[in-house]
């Protein structure tokens, strides 16, 4: 039965003179290479030029704040139990009085962790969000040496604080909100 | 020799079962077991005069009795209705039964928060069950919510008034099993709270099962607040030998750390035996209990979720083939990572940005708690919600 179309029988008939010669095999391999200088080229030059990603793209995980710069994760676990890689850890703490700029709710992450070595990119974890917390942005894990660079903390998560740094803020949030919803 | 009292035939949806007299119809459909049992948010089988507060347990009854056939004109509250022989109610199978569940659902909402992302009471909360179960997607309520002041009522136990659905079990813990009774319910209707009078703090020995109780997160255990979510820690159940109460608790665990400490849960989410406030505030370490083994968990649950059962770990192979050489790991996740550095299961009260950075002693502090002398919250304010 054949699948497709694309198998080919293998000939293991003796070879004839023409092909014995083996000069006019090499030229047409030849003409095959030097065809492709005139063809566009198909790679860029990354860290120049750069491909658009497609609207859905889901890339390394930014914490959100809310405009007024508070920190929006109350860390009530719901991303790290829909984490199918288990890459999400993290530890709550109350706010205390003199802390209501800091964080939004009562509670918040203390500390938050992502495993980038574990995590799969699936944004269950944006999913499971019930606060607009954790967006999955457009950019990737950033290249490391170590292993231990790709566990990432809240100071490597944190989106930049719209009220200090709104540039920053508007540069790291990209199309959130905007074309995906 | 009492004569052998007369058994009532009840029909609980279409299911046929007879029943001592005296029988609620909520307690028979127990005895039925499965869907046809309906939800109770207020009543409790261990506390005398408990139920018909909340009505979710609204059931139709069909026909009275054998002796007087007519249904009853009204929904009644199963907890507080008893059974009569021949007696035919209809749970689940009556969709009026249902619609009238999802109003009260509605109505038990209109003044609870929507925090639980913040609630301790989360994954095991009797109204977030019902409500999934029974409730409406969204509220039609458009008027601002009742908040309150979170305060502490004693050392242990901390009152979110703003999450009370005004059940009253944790007044008849107080009154029936504590014998020394601090809090009551204190004004009426709308404006009802339940409060310590004049600042008093709870310091029986057993006022702990408040916490138990509670069927939303409005009586939470202090030393256990924000320490984790239910579902990430690990259920044991485990007895010690204790002087004031049996000692037969379900501990809560995080790797090796007891987090919390609570007392055994019946199938309905009862309190089996009732604990004291030795074992469930001040037991903390594991040397401190004689485990027996893991809690049987509803496979449903959410409990139940990312722990795995009758896992199988395949054999470490370098070890056997390098000849007894262990692997070198190029990062054990255990040097690198700043979570779980904190013994949490050593503080009194809820962690705070200190604790992690510096000083793993320190706790929070309630600005309302009830000793400085700020309890009753008469404005009715919440200054730890801003968004509701």
């Amino acid at each position: 039965m054949q699948l497709t179309n694309r198998k080919k029988e293998l000939d293991r008939k003796p070879m004839n003179f023409w092909e014995r010669l083996y000069l006019p095999a090499i030229l047409k391999g030849m003409a095959i290479t030097f065809s492709h200088i005139f063809k566009k080229n198909p790679t860029i030059n990354y860290p120049e030029e750069k491909r658009p990603f497609s609207a859905v793209f889901r890339g390394v995980q930014i914490l959100n704040r809310d405009e007024e710069g508070r920190e929006r994760c109350t860390a009530c676990g719901l991303c790290a139990v829909a984490c199918p890689a288990e890459a999400i850890t993290m530890e709550a703490a109350e706010r205390q009085s003199g802390e209501e700029h800091l964080y939004r709710e009562e509670k918040y992450a203390a500390k938050y962790e992502i495993n980038m070595l574990r995590c799969i990119f699936c944004g269950l974890c944006e999913e499971a969000c019930p606060k607009d917390a954790i967006y999955l942005t457009q950019t990737f894990a950033k290249a490391n040496y170590a292993r231990k660079g790709f566990i990432y903390d809240k100071d490597d998560l944190l989106i930049p604080n719209p009220v200090t740094d709104p540039e920053g803020y508007n540069k790291a949030k990209g199309k959130i909100g905007k074309e995906i919803k | 020799m009492a004569e052998e009292q007369k058994k009532l035939k009840v029909t609980i949806d279409n299911i046929s079962i007879e029943v001592e007299a005296g029988t609620s119809i909520l307690q028979a459909a127990r005895q039925i077991g499965g869907d046809v049992v309906p939800p109770a948010m207020c009543y409790y089988t261990k506390l005398q005069n408990s139920g018909g507060k909340c009505r979710t347990c609204l059931v139709r009854v069909a026909a009275g009795s054998d002796a007087d056939p007519r249904p009853m004109p009204k929904l009644v509250a199963s907890c507080r209705t008893n059974v009569m022989d021949g007696m035919v109610v209809e749970s689940i199978t009556n969709p009026a039964v249902l619609e009238a569940r999802k109003g009260v659902v509605e109505f038990l909402l209109i003044n609870h928060p929507l925090d639980c992302p913040v609630c301790d009471q989360a994954g095991e909360c009797d109204l977030q069950d019902l409500s999934y179960q029974h409730g409406a997607e969204a509220t039609r309520y458009e008027f601002k919510r009742r908040t309150f002041e979170r305060i502490d009522i004693g050392p242990y136990i901390q009152l979110h008034m703003t999450r009370c659905i005004l059940c009253y079990r944790c007044v008849y813990v107080a009154d029936q099993v504590s014998k020394e009774r601090e809090h009551g319910i204190l004004d009426r209707g709308d404006h009802s709270q339940i409060a310590t009078y004049i600042q008093e703090s709870l310091d029986n020995e057993f006022i702990g099962n408040v916490i138990d109780v509670c069927p939303v997160g409005a009586l939470t255990d202090r030393t256990f607040r924000f320490k984790n979510r239910v579902w990430f820690t690990k259920p044991l159940e485990a007895h010690r030998d204790c002087p004031t109460c049996k000692g037969e608790v379900r501990l809560w665990m995080r790797g090796d750390e007891v987090l919390r400490v609570t007392a055994r849960k019946d199938q309905w989410g009862e309190v089996q035996e009732w604990i004291c406030n030795t074992c469930r505030f001040e037991k903390k370490k594991v040397s401190d209990w004689i485990i027996e083994g893991p809690t049987r968990v509803d496979r449903h649950s959410v409990i139940n979720t990312g722990h795995y059962t009758n896992v199988v770990k395949p054999n470490e192979t370098i070890a056997r083939v390098m000849g007894g050489k262990q692997p070198n790991l190029l990062m054990d996740i255990h040097h690198v990572t700043e979570v779980n550095k904190v013994e949490l299961s050593e503080l009194p009260g809820p962690a705070t940005n200190e604790t992690f950075n510096g000083k793993p002693a320190s706790t929070g502090t309630n600005v309302t708690d009830v000793k400085k002398g700020a309890g009753r919250n008469l404005a009715g304010t919440d200054s730890t919600n801003p968004n509701v």
